[in-house]
């Protein structure tokens, strides 16, 4: 069943060079799965999210032939039909807690206003936020529900917005670079975390990453973004038998603890692959 | 004997006791890492050994000799730095040439324009970038020009603090290439802190896991390399850098 449905979805920002297309024609269709976007920084994959949820920021323009989430059309739609959409069916993970929680707010107090869209009486609303900590293997919720954003660490942040993120229960998830900013150990605690929410509520996730290792252990298919362009689309399996010279080149160019490879294969970037 | 030596290193910042007690010894020539999540203080034993943080207690050696406190300006010719984020340590109004002529002045070299010129032609940039600003450069090239104004000095020993943890693994790539060649090409030593294992396991012969502030434990590279970890911690950061799985969970 699809979910997402993007095609041709070109995002442009005006420059003193004239428009500048950040992401060209990107394509795909996302069923009840996990996707991962990878690319350098500056090829695009973080606006495409972005312009999924109707977010891309003035005077940049999103633009597509079709862009729909669940039959609904995004292209087009009001005010009142995104705030209806975002945050109830889709919603975002943003890279770094510190920059998008309300460092002003309790966490509990930004949990409960996220649960208003599903529980009435400010009881349930708490009730739902300590049930959704749980859920994200927070240990002392009522710890966490009480203290500000500064208060926590960087996991336990990104755990605490993921809470805020999935207590509506949406269908999909767009979680860009959610685990950069944390430690590995505490990384894979929050894949798992993400995991477990794709397997057992059905959800669909767009997960975007710089990271090729990390992206196809985790993820069902791949996308790989350069310049603003798919360049290539493949299962996570079926990494090793990547055709692309630049999927390729940055699978290479990573040192590997077991391996010795000195010096380091690096990226022979080619004009074309930007074309 | 070894060139750097850290006998029981202790810091504090008030209350927090950042560094508890950290001992090494890095031989001439040698490359060796220091691996840890944040917080876990690696980056504070670089700073304590170029005199950015205070050391409470313990003493650091080079060659023998206890560091003075202010470090003495011949410190900085044979100890350099290389910060984290490109974008942070470099002056965002001084052109590359006033970067890398700076501590010429300061140390009282002759013959700067050579010594610039070979300097940015070592890292491979060339004479293009010379009058160019930071902003005018990408990631890795600011990375590069953070790197020749630590070598300009013509150092013994480059202390590196996350070189390449803001940079995309392409650029990283070729910043890690860059370092192995000057390390064979001078002799230099190097201590490098990073949260990536597979970044040490590539750069360093030997290596340190630290955790709040203690060292968890020393082992070498084919140690590494064949998961012969003897604590718990060392096996779990291994198992998360090898990506996510849910068998391992």
């Amino acid at each position: 069943m699809t979910l997402l449905d993007v095609q041709n979805l070109t995002v442009t920002f005006p420059s003193r060079q004239g428009p500048q297309q950040v992401v060209r024609n990107v394509s795909f269709m996302l069923g009840r799965e996990r996707l991962g976007i990878v690319g350098e920084s500056g090829s695009g994959k973080s606006q495409t999210g972005r312009a999924i949820l109707g977010l891309t920021p003035a005077p940049g323009r999103a633009t597509a032939d079709t862009l729909a989430f669940d039959g609904i059309d995004l292209r087009g739609a009001s005010a009142k039909q995104w705030r209806a959409l975002r945050g109830a069916r889709m919603s975002m993970v943003m890279q770094d807690p510190k920059f998008s929680l309300n460092p002003v707010m309790t966490i509990g107090r930004q949990l409960a206003e996220a649960a208003r869209r599903v529980a009435s009486s400010r009881a349930e609303q708490r009730e739902r936020a300590v049930a959704m900590l749980e859920a994200v293997q927070i240990r002392d919720p009522a710890r966490v529900m009480a203290a500000y954003p500064h208060e926590l660490s960087g996991g336990m942040g990104q755990r605490a917005m993921i809470a805020m993120m999935l207590i509506t229960e949406p269908d999909l998830l767009i979680a860009d670079e959610p685990t950069s900013a944390l430690d590995v150990t505490v990384q894979i605690e929050v894949l798992r975390i993400l995991d477990d929410l794709v397997t057992t509520r059905g959800m669909g996730l767009i997960f975007i990453s710089h990271d090729l290792r990390l992206v196809s252990s985790f993820c069902d298919r791949v996308l790989v973004m350069y310049a603003g362009r798919v360049v290539e689309e493949l299962r996570a399996t079926e990494l090793q038998q990547a055709q692309h010279p630049y999927t390729r080149g940055l699978m290479g160019c990573l040192p590997r603890i077991d391996g010795n490879t000195r010096p380091l294969a690096t990226l022979q970037r080619d004009e074309a692959w930007a074309l | 004997m070894a060139l750097i030596e850290i006998e029981d290193l202790h810091v504090r910042f008030g209350p927090v006791h950042a560094v508890r007690g950290i001992s090494l010894a890095v031989d001439k020539g040698e490359a060796f890492g220091i691996v840890g999540e944040s917080g876990s203080g690696k980056s504070t034993v670089l700073r304590a050994i170029c005199g950015l943080a205070p050391t409470s207690q313990g003493s650091i050696r080079i060659e023998g000799k206890v560091l003075t406190k202010p470090r003495r300006p011949e410190f900085y010719r044979t100890t350099q730095m290389v910060f984290q984020d490109p974008y942070a340590s470099l002056h965002p109004r001084h052109t590359v040439d006033r970067v890398l002529s700076e501590p010429l002045a300061i140390h009282g070299f002759d013959d700067r324009e050579a010594r610039v010129e070979k300097a940015l032609d070592d890292v491979g940039l060339g004479q293009g970038f010379r009058f160019r600003f930071p902003h005018q450069l990408s990631g890795g090239q600011r990375q590069r020009v953070a790197v020749a104004r630590a070598l300009i000095l013509e150092p013994e020993v480059l202390l590196l603090d996350e070189p390449t943890s803001a940079l995309d693994a392409s650029i990283q790539a070729e910043v890690l290439n860059l370092l192995d060649r000057l390390r064979t090409e001078r002799g230099l030593t190097y201590i490098l802190v990073s949260h990536d294992l597979a970044v040490v396991a590539h750069m360093c012969e030997r290596l340190m896991v630290m955790q709040h502030g203690q060292a968890v434990e020393e082992l070498s590279r084919a140690a590494l390399q064949a998961h012969h970890a003897a604590q718990d911690y060392t096996r779990a950061l291994l198992a998360a850098s090898e990506g996510f799985s849910r068998a391992a969970l």
